[in-house]
């Protein structure tokens, strides 16, 4: 082990790491975005928009998030559409994640007990403030945890994006290699800079969890 | 811009069939190695000394904390550096298998642990020892019941086997660049290729939903 390389490249490694932070965060926030509009149209009473839901989670889940980065990355253009790489980064995986936050949504508001919604609508709440009064605050305490999953899932997931050039964590790692020829530190260093990531998301959702646990 | 036009891909109906071959390939077998594997750690962390079992907790964080990416370019690029020289196709079912092991064992250890104590107990006073209670009472049942997540691992490693294609394995996404390479197409070839996975894991979700049913009479 040469330990001397590992210090060395540490702060570039530190700096490659906050690109990966950023589109983690960016692709995040578009995920949830995309997720809560996915989640509401499933379940809409509109049957087109349940459709339009219910593809869209079965599509971007039925596939890999590779193909869906090469897709709009490389096969854009031919569609006109001409994206950095760092844009279709955060655009790739922000679709991609919506899909899976899109269920962790639905099945967080699907296991608020029927009850909840009945008595509601029967002292006269509409459809909505049953949604926004009711079953929404007590949804949203069980979403912490599966929406926490898939943050961590998006962290890793965000690795991917360095096969179309983004420069970040993992492709950082790779140009280090080309000039070292020290794959087992290079990596090394970067899967520290990894599990340091996943433990910091998994250390917020277990603060969240417990403070919106009932007591 | 170019416009689309998707008759592009027939010609290359036997790249990229054989792409799919070799998916489905990566696949099963990785998805063997997960589950065997997924038991082995699962069974050493519950029950190993902690020589054992401490490494082997330590080993699943780190396979779960990481992106599969990065282990597998630890894998095929680190691992020579150190003597250990494995074949691409070699790299891509260890580093896939591995990745999924540890995910695999976090379930089945949960499993192990919900089987009723008295199942343990019955198997021992009627003569069972520690290791046969194990293998003929306790994990089967924990298998049994951890089912359907373990089938929703299976159903992840066969997206996330896309990603060996970085390592050189000629599998879908591989054979998909091949045929891109001679025909500057990328879009046809790579909604071909996401068809082609979307096929597969419709497949593969019904094989399993089977399974879970035959699982599910024959207890």
């Amino acid at each position: 082990m040469d330990f001397s390389l590992m210090q060395r490249v540490f702060p570039f490694f530190v700096e490659a790491a906050f690109v990966t932070i950023e589109i983690t965060a960016l692709a995040l926030f578009l995920g949830l975005a995309i997720a809560a509009l996915a989640a509401a149209a499933k379940m809409s009473r509109s049957t087109p928009l349940r459709a339009i839901g219910t593809l869209y989670v079965s599509l971007f889940r039925g596939t890999p998030c590779l193909i869906q980065l090469f897709v709009l990355y490389f096969g854009g253009p031919q569609l006109g559409i001409n994206l950095e790489p760092f844009a279709a980064g955060v655009i790739g995986l922000g679709l991609n994640i919506g899909a899976y936050m899109a269920e962790s949504i639905r099945g967080a508001l699907v296991a608020v007990d029927r009850g909840q919604t009945e008595a509601a609508r029967t002292i006269g709440f509409s459809r909505f403030q049953t949604l926004r009064k009711v079953v929404l605050p007590q949804a949203a305490r069980l979403m912490i945890r599966p929406l926490g999953v898939n943050t961590v899932a998006l962290l890793k997931g965000s690795a991917l994006v360095s096969t179309i050039s983004v420069v970040e964590l993992t492709y950082t790692a790779q140009r280090f290699i080309g000039s070292t020829y020290k794959p087992f530190e290079i990596f090394g260093v970067a899967a520290l800079l990894y599990m340091a990531m996943v433990y910091a998301v998994v250390r917020v959702v277990d603060l969240l969890d417990k403070r919106f646990a009932i007591a | 811009m170019q416009g689309l036009d998707l008759s592009v891909v027939l010609p290359y109906a036997d790249v990229l069939a054989m792409g799919v071959w070799w998916t489905v390939l990566l696949t099963v077998s990785a998805g063997a190695l997960s589950f065997i594997c997924g038991i082995v750690f699962a069974v050493a962390v519950l029950y190993a000394p902690a020589v054992v079992a401490y490494p082997v907790r330590f080993l699943m964080w780190m396979f779960m904390g990481t992106p599969l990416l990065l282990q597998l370019f630890l894998i095929y690029f680190g691992l020579v550096q150190i003597g250990i020289d494995i074949p691409a196709l070699g790299a891509g079912i260890v580093g896939l298998g591995l990745h999924f092991a540890a995910y695999n064992a976090d379930i089945i250890r949960a499993g192990i642990v919900a089987v009723d104590i008295g199942q343990t107990e019955g198997a021992r006073s009627i003569g069972f020892g520690r290791w046969q209670t194990l293998r003929y009472v306790v994990i089967p049942q924990a298998v049994r019941n951890t089912a359907p997540p373990i089938g929703s691992n299976m159903i992840a490693l066969l997206k996330e086997s896309s990603i060996v294609s970085v390592i050189g394995i000629a599998e879908l996404v591989h054979s998909a660049q091949l045929a891109i390479s001679e025909t500057f197409r990328p879009f046809e070839f790579y909604i071909t290729a996401a068809a082609l996975y979307y096929i597969l894991n419709l497949a593969l979700e019904a094989g399993l939903r089977r399974f879970e049913r035959h699982v599910e009479v024959s207890r």
